[in-house]
């Protein structure tokens, strides 16, 4: 039942701030949804709006928590150059080696992009706060920010869990 | 609860940080495709030897973005711009980093 120092980290990158990622991600998307006139009383207004700085600071910093542990703790055990590493052991069965040459590659760069855009969604909840509901268009872009940071965060996290399962760090 | 767009806050800043996440994705995947092509460029970019150039890649994108978020703050901070437009070009600058982060896209420019 042990765990080693590696996969330690490569269980809090992957597992345990994923899953934080995503109860952020549904708190946070709901209310967007929600944020329209019409939809809100004013009492409940700066209630939800509350929620959704949460959600959306939340999820902008495990993003960033998540793609630092990924690329300056994880990877470098990855790609370690020792015949037993998992890009070594990928790489040499040209059955597997398209598991590092395809996902690995996209997914050690893509997962990039989703930090700054959940940024970019949580400074527009923090900057109008209620008054994001008086301002559809910005709502909507953050929405959308939101929503592009988290579908590339599940491209990254789904091929991780892929190659892992293929070739874990251990 | 509808307002008169001179009720708000100037969307400047807003502006400024989704032109500054965009121009991080593009210089994610300009040296991404520039690391691909150039093999001394890729190892120019290593930074630290465990990570490889993925370490000055990320760092580069996340000084271009914090760097371009500053700077068009800073010059748009009292300004109203029009967030739909803004919107477009941060989307095709967001799209363009997609594609040049795509594994297959940017293995096309490896050297034979």
């Amino acid at each position: 039942m042990d765990l080693t120092t590696h996969e330690f980290w490569a269980l809090i990158h992957g597992v345990i701030l994923g899953g934080a990622f995503l109860l952020a991600f549904s708190g946070g998307l709901a209310g967007f949804y929600g944020l329209r006139p019409g939809w809100v009383t004013r009492e409940g207004l700066h209630e939800r709006v509350r929620r959704l700085t949460l959600g959306t600071t939340a999820m902008a910093a495990l993003v960033w928590f998540t793609v630092i542990s990924g690329t300056w703790i994880v990877y470098p055990w990855y790609r370690e150059e020792t015949a037993d590493s998992p890009k070594s052991l990928l790489l040499a069965n040209p059955d597997t080696k398209d598991w590092h040459e395809f996902a690995m590659e996209w997914k050690e760069h893509i997962a990039w992009i989703a930090p700054m855009l959940a940024t970019a969604a949580a400074f527009i909840v923090l900057y109008y706060r209620d008054d994001l509901i008086k301002n559809q268009t910005a709502r909507k872009i953050a929405m959308a920010c939101f929503i592009g940071a988290f579908v590339i965060a599940v491209i990254a996290g789904l091929l991780g869990a892929l190659i892992t399962k293929k070739a874990p760090v251990s | 609860m509808e307002a008169r767009a001179n009720d708000l806050k100037p969307s400047g800043p807003v502006a400024a940080v989704l032109l500054a996440s965009g121009i991080g994705g593009v210089v994610l995947a300009g040296l991404t495709i520039a690391a691909e092509s150039s093999e001394s460029f890729a190892n120019s970019l290593a930074y630290d030897l465990e990570v490889g150039p993925l370490s000055g890649k990320t760092i580069w994108a996340a000084a271009a973005f914090l760097v371009s978020w500053g700077a068009l703050t800073a010059a748009l901070r009292k300004r109203d711009m029009n967030l739909g437009t803004v919107g477009i070009v941060a989307a095709v600058l967001i799209g363009l980093a997609l594609i040049g982060t795509f594994a297959p896209f940017f293995q096309l420019f490896a050297p034979e």
